[in-house]
C-alpha cells in the first residue's frame, strides 16, 4: 500500500544526453513533442493546483480567522454572530491526536521492532506485514465502523459515552482515539521497519560482541540510532489523525462542545463526546447543518496551517537525518 | 514491579513479548472484517443476491428503514443498491482513468525533464496535495466548485429539460470526479516516480545511443519497463477513491441517481449521484435503527473487501517485475 512505499529519489536523474550534440525537440516526431508537452504540463499544473488551493484558504483565513474565533468556544445560537468560535474543536483535535498517537506508537514500534529483529517464523511475520497493509488500505469510514461495533458492545461501556437512557452509545475520545490510532500505525510501523533495515549490521555484531543481548541491542543502539525515523512515521500519523473527518463524524458524537462522561477530570473528558477541526469544517459547510461559511473557512485555513507544518517538518527531519548519518529517511508519500 | 520491568529481560522473552503485540495487529484485522460481516448479515440474508440489484430508489427504503421499530420484520430489510454501486464503481473508474495519464506524465517529468531545482519545488508540493485533509477538498468543492460549475456551465434550458427527474445545482459527476482527481493523483505519482527511478538509467541510455530520441527513450524503455508498477499504482489508487467519503458526500449532490447518457454527455457530467462510502456519511444519523445499520455495515463489507482485493491485485500484477530485479 502507498503508505509502506517510500518515495525517494537516490541521484538526479536530469536527462542528459551526453557531451556532444543535444536533441533538440524540434526534429522529434509530433507525437513525441505533444508527450514532451503534456509531462511539462502535468507537471506544472499539479504544481499550481496546490498553490491555489493553499492560496485560496490563505485569502479566506487571512479575511475571516480572528484570534476571538480561536479563543472562545461555540454556542448554539440561531445566529452567526452568537454562534461563538472553534476553541472546542481545536482542543478535541489536540485530544485525539495524543490518544491516537500514544496507543498507535507502542503497537507500531513494537511490531516493527519484531518484524526487522526477529521476524520468525517467516509466516507469521508475513501475514502480519498483509494486516497491516491491509489496515493501510481500509477506508476510514469503515474503521469507523468497526470502531463503532465494538464500543457498542456491552462490556466496552465503561469506555464510551452513556446515552441519556444508559444506553452505551459508543462514541467517545477513547473510542474515536483508537480508531485513529489504526490509521496512524501504518506510517509509523513503515518508517521504523524501514529504518531498522537501513541500520549497518556491524552496529548488530558490535553490540552483540560486547555481550548484549538482542534485546538490549535494540533498546540502548538500534531504536536511539532510528529515532528520527519514528519522528516521522509519528508526524506522518499525526497529519492523518488531525485530517481524518469521517471517525469523528461517526464516533465523536458530533457534540459542539467537549461534553465531560462522570467526574473524574481526565478520564471524563476521555470518555466524553466533543467535535474536532474536521467535523466543525463539515457541520459549518453547506453540506452539514452549520451552514457559516466563513467559520468553515477559518477553521479550514488552521487545519491547513497544521498540515503545512506538520509537512515541512517531516521535510526537515529527513534532511536532518540525512546530514547527521548520511542515511536517507523513507517518507511515506501520503 | 517496574524494577522487574526495568531490568534487561531475558531474550526470549522479549521475542514473545514482541511477537505477541504484533499478533495483535493480526487479530485486530481479522475482527474487523468479522464485526462487520456479523452486522452486515441480515441484510445480505434477507435480500439475497437481489441486494446487488436495481428496483426501489436506495433513498425511499433507507426511510423506511428508519422508520422500523427495534425489532423489524424481515420485509424492513429490503434494499436494491445497484444506484449506489454503480456511483462508486461511475465515480472510481472515471477519476482513476483521469489520475492515471495525469501521473504518469507527471511522474516522467519529475523523474526524468525537470531541471533539479524544479523538481525540489514539485516533490514537497505534491506530497502537500495528498496530505490535505478530505474535509477541506470538500469544502473547497461545495463552496466553489459546486456555486461555479451550478451557475456558470450549466444552462438554464439544461435544467430544465431534465426538471422532472433531476436538479442540476452543479454538486454531482464533474465536481466529483475534478477533485477525487486531484486525490488520488499524488499517491500515483508516488508509485510510478519509484519505479520509474528504480529502471537502470543505462537502458534508457542504450536506447537513446541507439539513435531513439529521448523522449521516445522514456516511453519506450522506462516506462514499458516499469508497467507493472504504473499498473498496480492505478490500482492501489483506486482503493482510496473507493473508500472517500466526506468530500463524496461534500460534493456529489446526494442522490441515489444512475448518471447516464440519455440526455447527452453535459448533463451525464452534471448529474448527481451517491456513493458507497458517501451513503455511510449520509445515513449516520439513523445507524442505531437495526436494519439502515445492517445495510450501512454491509456497505462498509463490501469496500472491505473491494479493497482487499484490489490489494491483492496490485500484488499481483507487481510480480513480473521480479525477474527484472526492479524494485516497484
Amino acid at each position: 500500500m502507498s503508505t509502506l512505499v517510500p518515495f525517494e529519489f537516490d541521484e538526479p536523474r536530469v536527462m542528459q544526453t551526453g557531451r556532444g550534440r543535444r536533441s533538440s525537440p524540434m526534429t522529434w516526431r509530433w507525437r513525441d513533442r505533444f508527450a514532451l508537452v503534456l509531462a511539462w504540463s502535468a507537471g506544472i499544473v499539479l504544481v499550481l493546483v496546490a498553490g491555489a488551493i493553499v492560496a485560496y484558504f490563505a485569502f479566506r483565513g487571512v479575511q475571516y480567522l480572528r484570534p476571538s474565533l480561536i479563543f472562545s468556544r461555540p454556542q448554539i445560537s440561531a445566529s452567526q454572530a452568537g454562534s461563538g468560535g472553534f476553541l472546542d474543536p481545536l482542543l478535541g483535535t489536540m485530544v485525539l491526536t495524543a490518544v491516537g498517537i500514544v496507543l498507535a506508537l507502542p503497537l507500531a514500534v513494537a511490531s516493527a521492532v519484531w518484524m526487522s529483529e526477529y521476524g520468525r517464523p517467516r509466516w507469521l511475520a508475513r501475514v502480519i506485514e498483509s494486516c497491516i497493509e491491509i489496515v493501510a488500505g481500509t477506508p476510514d469510514i469503515v474503521i469507523a465502523l468497526f470502531g463503532l461495533a465494538v464500543f457498542q458492545l456491552s462490556f466496552m461501556g465503561p469506555f464510551s459515552f452513556k446515552a441519556s437512557g444508559g444506553g452505551i452509545y459508543g462514541r467517545s475520545f477513547l473510542a474515536a482515539g483508537a480508531m485513529m490510532s489504526l490509521i496512524a500505525l501504518p506510517p509509523i510501523f513503515a518508517a521504523t521497519r524501514d529504518g531498522l533495515q537501513a541500520v549497518p549490521g556491524h552496529m548488530r555484531e558490535a553490540a552483540f560482541a560486547l555481550g548484549k543481548t538482542r534485546i538490549t541491542t535494540i533498546r540502548r543502539v538500534l531504536l536511539p540510532s532510528v529515532r528520527s525515523n519514528m519522528a516521522t512515521g509519528v508526524t506522518l500519523g499525526i497529519s492523518r489523525i488531525i485530517g481524518d473527518t469521517a471517525i469523528v463524524v461517526l464516533l465523536l458524537g458530533e457534540s459542539l462542545r467537549l461534553e465531560s462522561q462522570g467526574a473524574v477530570p481526565g478520564l471524563g473528558l476521555l470518555r466524553g463526546t466533543g467535535s474536532t477541526l474536521t467535523s466543525y469544517v463539515f457541520g459549518n459547510s453547506p453540506a452539514g447543518e452549520g451552514a457559516a461559511p466563513q467559520k468553515a473557512y477559518a477553521a479550514a485555513f488552521v487545519l491547513l496551517v497544521f498540515v503545512l507544518g506538520l509537512n515541512l517538518l517531516v521535510e526537515r527531519i529527513g534532511r536532518h537525518q540525512e546530514r547527521a548519518t548520511g542515511l536517507s529517511v523513507a517518507t511515506g508519500a501520503v | 514491579m517496574l524494577a522487574r520491568l526495568r531490568k534487561p529481560w531475558p531474550d526470549v522473552r522479549a521475542e514473545r513479548m514482541l511477537g505477541a503485540v504484533s499478533c495483535l495487529l493480526a487479530v485486530l484485522v481479522v475482527g474487523m472484517v468479522v464485526f462487520v460481516a456479523i452486522h452486515a448479515w441480515p441484510t445480505f440474508s434477507h435480500n439475497g443476491l437481489g441486494w446487488l440489484g436495481s428496483g426501489e430508489t436506495p433513498e425511499t427504503s433507507f426511510e423506511k428503514m428508519q422508520a422500523t421499530s427495534v425489532n423489524p420484520p424481515p420485509s424492513a430489510y429490503h434494499l436494491r443498491a445497484w444506484p449506489l454501486l454503480y456511483g462508486t464503481l461511475l465515480t472510481t473508474v472515471v477519476s482513476v482513468a483521469c489520475a492515471f495519464v495525469v501521473s504518469l506524465f507527471a511522474s516522467i517529468f519529475i523523474v526524468e525533464l525537470a531541471p533539479e531545482r524544479l523538481r525540489r519545488l514539485t516533490i514537497p508540493v505534491i506530497r502537500l496535495l495528498a496530505s490535505v485533509p478530505s474535509v477541506v477538498y470538500g469544502l473547497l468543492g461545495v463552496l466553489v466548485l459546486v456555486p461555479f460549475v451550478g451557475n456558470h456551465l450549466v444552462t438554464a434550458s439544461e435544467k430544465a429539460s431534465v426538471a422532472n427527474t433531476i436538479e442540476l445545482t452543479g454538486a454531482g459527476l464533474l465536481v466529483t470526479v475534478v477533485i477525487l482527481t486531484v486525490m488520488i493523483a499524488p499517491i500515483m505519482i508516488a508509485l510510478t516516480c519509484e519505479a520509474l527511478a528504480s529502471v537502470p538509467s543505462s537502458w534508457r541510455e542504450g536506447a537513446i545511443a541507439l539513435g531513439l530520441n529521448p523522449l521516445r527513450a522514456i516511453l519506450a524503455v522506462t516506462v514499458r519497463a516499469a508497467r507493472p508498477a504504473i499498473v498496480a499504482a492505478a490500482v492501489l489508487a483506486s482503493a482510496r477513491a473507493l473508500g472517500e467519503a466526506i468530500m463524496i458526500s461534500m460534493v456529489s449532490g446526494g442522490r441515489a441517481f444512475k448518471p447516464n447518457l440519455d440526455h447527452g454527455l453535459l448533463i451525464f457530467l452534471y448529474s448527481p449521484l451517491r456513493t458507497f462510502a458517501s451513503t455511510i456519511v449520509d445515513f449516520r444519523e439513523g445507524i442505531s435503527a437495526p436494519a439502515l445499520g445492517s445495510s450501512l455495515y454491509a456497505i462498509a463489507l463490501l469496500m472491505l473487501l473491494g479493497g482487499f482485493v484490489l490489494s491483492v491485485c496490485g500484488y499481483l500484477i507487481k510480480l513480473p517485475l521480479r525477474k527484472y530485479q526492479v524494485r516497484g
